[in-house]
């Protein structure tokens, strides 16, 4: 039936709040954490939500007649209390699929986190979950290879893969670099990590750094008889450039190239993840810059978004934080989202942050990568926590043992094995932990060194951004 | 006295990957590790290699892999052949995961010389 139009300025509920609405199994749906002005009633709020991040603006204009508003229009659907909370609330968005490109995360993202993250009626807001309908989901590229091709890539089988960043992060010349690469991989480590700040610094330009690596990763490979990489930063100030970079580590034979998804952007990362899909190569993702939006409860995207968005746009490894080390992280959270990363199917499960089901369908997963203040005696957690399709990286874990970086290696893979193999006979390795390394320890002097060297340091810090209990 | 350092040298070792860095299983040990396989709902599979061509991607099956196995003294006695049929070759033992095309587990049991 058509409408006359009617200038002015309405309510937003009278139009973007349907608490009849059933949502569709095509729709995208959200769940923003709201906080509004003070005196504003919620379903407005709510509502405004809904308009500001689909087809709305704040007043009735001709041209929307020229439409089917309807069929296009966000819809708040859903209001709930925050448990503990009483200044906010989570309201359910539902967006019709027709409202996004196929396969475009940023054009999922600059709607949904888009100006309305500034609106005035609006004290904070935060995206805490997405559900991707599937018929979205079939039209992303996603990781260009998953856990499974990784593995028969790398030929590591039945236990997480272990790593380490290359520290000091900055400073080193390609030749020295490449040394400490040498050290950790001769050591034991499967992977070696550019530091996130490494580009192409005055000094030590990236194609020397490329260079010299692929020497260490060649020559470890010949002594230890297993299969090596390094995780070779590619990102760069233009898409040129990063292609040339990756372009440059293919030719080198390297195995897996390293991307910022959040400074780089989505744009940037889906680029590069269908070129290493088309390429053969893996990709290992770091997240700078996502605490400046994820770790507010109360304002900004929370980080199982993030890890939603980069399983969709491409990568084979993501950080997700360890739990245990020096950087935030609760648990059932951090379970959460990593569920996210690998499971073909995340049930919602509100104990660990999960608001919707999610089918992920025939997308590969992606490793979950534990790295950041963890040292030997974290192992046994870790393993518990993160299971075999993990990345478990040892920065000054590996490189401040009193031996050096190549028995610092060796001593988190003994202890990592030992875990492993306790595991598998059906010990508890996290309550039995102080025996299981204890033990390890005994056939392995690097580690017995190693466990005495970090027996006291511990990070016990309140995390800032836990899930919403009731108090 | 003579200056004494504390550093210790690491010298590089060639490994067999999971489980290369641990000191040789006990029979036990290795039965436990079994026992996980079968407990998981993986296939147990044999496969042995020349230790020359222990980097290569294929190691050749022993016989196919034993789908559907439970018995832990079935697949016992099938690395044990396996090993007497190639006394010089590394044998291990694979937990083959059918759903997700995939080893679970995989380690080197008879290591070859």
């Amino acid at each position: 039936m058509s409408k006359k139009y009617d200038a002015g300025v309405k309510e937003y509920r009278d139009t973007y709040w349907t608490p009849d609405y059933v949502p569709l199994d095509t729709d995208l749906l959200a769940c923003f954490k709201c906080t509004g002005q003070e005196g504003v009633p919620k379903e407005e709020v709510a509502a405004a939500v809904a308009a500001e991040s689909s087809t709305g603006t704040w007043s009735t204009v001709w041209s929307e007649l020229l439409t089917d508003l309807d069929f296009y229009k966000g819809r708040c659907y859903r209001i709930e209390d925050v448990p503990g909370d009483r200044e906010s609330f989570y309201a359910f968005i539902a967006y019709p699929l027709d409202l996004f490109e196929e396969g475009s995360i940023t054009n999922v993202l600059t709607s949904l986190v888009g100006n309305v993250f500034g609106f005035k009626a609006l004290r904070h807001l935060r995206l805490e979950d997405i559900r991707f309908p599937m018929a979205f989901i079939k039209s992303c590229y996603g990781p260009p290879n998953g856990i499974q091709v990784e593995r028969d890539r790398m030929n590591k089988y039945g236990r997480p893969l272990l790593g380490c960043t290359i520290k000091p992060k900055l400073g080193l010349s390609g030749k020295n670099y490449g040394r400490v690469v040498y050290e950790c991989l001769r050591g034991g480590l499967d992977f070696t990590k550019d530091d996130e700040n490494i580009n192409s610094q005055p000094f030590q330009r990236w194609q020397n750094r490329f260079e010299f690596v692929a020497e260490a990763i060649k020559l470890s490979e010949q002594e230890t008889g297993e299969r090596k990489g390094h995780y070779l930063n590619v990102t760069a100030n233009t898409p040129e450039e990063m292609y040339e970079r990756a372009e440059f580590a293919k030719e080198l034979g390297m195995p897996i190239v390293m991307h910022d998804f959040i400074t780089g952007g989505f744009t940037a990362n889906t680029g590069l993840s269908k070129w290493c899909r088309k390429n053969g190569m893996l990709l290992h993702i770091h997240r700078a810059m996502h605490a400046v939006i994820d770790r507010h409860p109360k304002h900004g995207i929370h980080f199982r978004v993030l890890a939603k968005c980069l399983r969709l746009s491409g990568g084979d490894q993501l950080h997700t934080g360890t739990v245990v080390g020096k950087l935030e992280g609760d648990r059932q959270t951090t379970l959460g989202y990593i569920d996210q990363l690998r499971e073909s199917f995340v049930p919602e499960d509100r104990s660990r942050g999960n608001f919707f089901d999610q089918d992920w369908g025939s997308m590969p997963g992606v490793f979950a990568v534990a790295s950041g203040g963890i040292h030997v005696w974290h192992m046994p957690a870790l393993v518990a926590i993160f299971g075999d399709d993990s990345v478990l990286q040892f920065g000054g874990g590996t490189h401040g043992h009193p031996w050096g970086s190549a028995a610092g290696a060796a001593a988190n893979r003994v202890a990592l094995e030992a875990c492993v193999k306790a595991r598998n006979a059906g010990r508890e390795i996290e309550k039995e932990s102080r025996d299981i390394l204890t033990e390890a320890g005994k056939h392995s002097p690097e580690l017995a060194i190693a466990l005495e060297t970090w027996k006291e340091i511990k990070f016990e810090f309140d995390t800032v951004d836990k899930l919403d209990v009731q108090n | 006295m003579p200056f004494q350092s504390t550093v210790g040298d690491y010298q590089t070792v060639a490994t067999l990957e999971t489980f290369g860095f641990l000191p040789p299983m006990t029979q036990d040990e290795i039965y436990d590790q079994i026992a996980y396989i079968i407990a998981q709902g993986w296939s147990p599979l044999v496969e042995h290699v020349h230790p020359s061509n222990s980097m290569a991607i294929y190691w050749s099956y022993w016989k196919l892999p034993f789908f559907g196995e439970k018995d832990l003294n079935v697949v016992v006695s099938e690395l044990e052949a396996c090993h007497r049929a190639y006394p010089d070759h590394h044998v291990r033992i694979v937990g083959y995961d059918a759903y997700t095309q995939s080893q679970g587990a995989c380690f080197v049991v008879f290591e070859g010389r």
